[in-house]
């Protein structure tokens, strides 16, 4: 276990890169969802768009 | 499902192009992006659980580089992705240029900070993987910097796209920025066959003799599968923000907020 987390003496490099990724990535599979959920909140507090007459 | 609208009707259209309205119309993806981002980021969580398991545990240590490759198995699909982000990027800006679709911006406007990421982590993850190897973190090396290049890319069409209070403007001089930087791609491509560089040629796709080990191999396509299903995804994800927010005077919009 700890010859895994030594990586043959690269564990600064190999696991900064493993980190910086998923970090990254899971960023920015969070974010879209968070920019949503702040929109649905924000258009449902908004005045009705004048366009909106024609809905039902 | 909100009632479908169709934002060309008056025109005439062909029978035969029916589903390609369909997928047009911002209501219908909204609701298509929402069910797909979830299944394949489902998909892209698990495979790279097994890529990364993987690439860490089961591929043995390379015969030269000891444990440091297996950067490999983030940095390749990252620069990988970097590439494939611009195309889709730039391709679906030309639609919205040429054909004036509205899908084809919003998509265009939500690949950008996705490519730029992708880029950054290729750039980073090069150069955590170039210390050790090169010793450098960084070198004015042809692919390195050509990959620079598609970093300012992304990040040049992100604030021409919102440099203008008219949107339509800015979309159009983004969208030209977008196609002309397309020239880069081949750039990065074969820059380590046009020039003496130290970044090393392809290990999977050089035909002929088998140049890489099969316990080292399948960790390494199984990542780029999880890198592409990840990029459709989190792209689905970034659309549905951008038609909310451009569509928000219209019913369908009012009638997601309705719940």
């Amino acid at each position: 276990m700890a010859d895994f987390f030594h990586m043959g003496g690269y564990a600064f490099y190999v696991w900064s890169s493993y980190g910086v990724v998923a970090a990254v990535l899971v960023y920015h599979y969070l974010s879209p969802l968070w920019r949503r959920k702040k929109l649905l909140e924000e258009l449902a507090t908004e005045p009705p768009a004048p366009q909106s007459k024609n809905a039902q | 499902m909100p009632p479908q609208m169709n934002p060309n009707s008056g025109k005439p259209r062909a029978e035969g192009w029916a589903w390609f309205h369909r997928f047009g119309s911002p209501p219908w993806f909204y609701q298509f992006a929402a069910r797909w981002s979830k299944r394949l980021g489902w998909a892209a969580g698990l495979l790279f659980v097994g890529g990364a398991y993987g690439g860490l545990v089961v591929a043995p240590p390379d015969y030269q580089m000891g444990d440091s490759y297996r950067i490999l198995y983030v940095h390749a699909p990252s620069a990988w992705m970097s590439m494939f982000a611009y195309v889709v990027m730039a391709a679906a800006a030309a639609s919205g240029l040429i054909w004036h679709l509205k899908l084809g911006d919003a998509l265009a406007r939500a690949c950008a900070p996705l490519g730029a990421a992708f880029t950054l982590c290729a750039l980073v993850t090069g150069s955590l993987w170039g210390k050790p190897t090169w010793g450098a973190y960084w070198v004015w090396d042809a692919r390195l910097t050509s990959e620079l290049v598609l970093l300012f890319l992304f990040l040049g069409y992100m604030a021409l796209s919102d440099a203008l209070d008219d949107r339509r403007s800015s979309a159009r001089a983004a969208a030209i920025l977008a196609v002309v930087g397309v020239v880069n791609l081949p750039i990065i491509h074969f820059s380590v066959e046009w020039w003496n560089t130290l970044h090393q040629g392809p290990s999977v796709t050089k035909l002929g003799r088998p140049s890489i080990d099969t316990r080292m191999l399948i960790p390494l396509l199984v990542m780029f599968a999880a890198f592409n299903l990840y990029f459709i995804s989190a792209l689905l994800s970034r659309v549905r923000c951008e038609l909310l927010d451009r569509e928000r005077r219209t019913q369908w919009v009012a009638e997601v907020v309705r719940g």
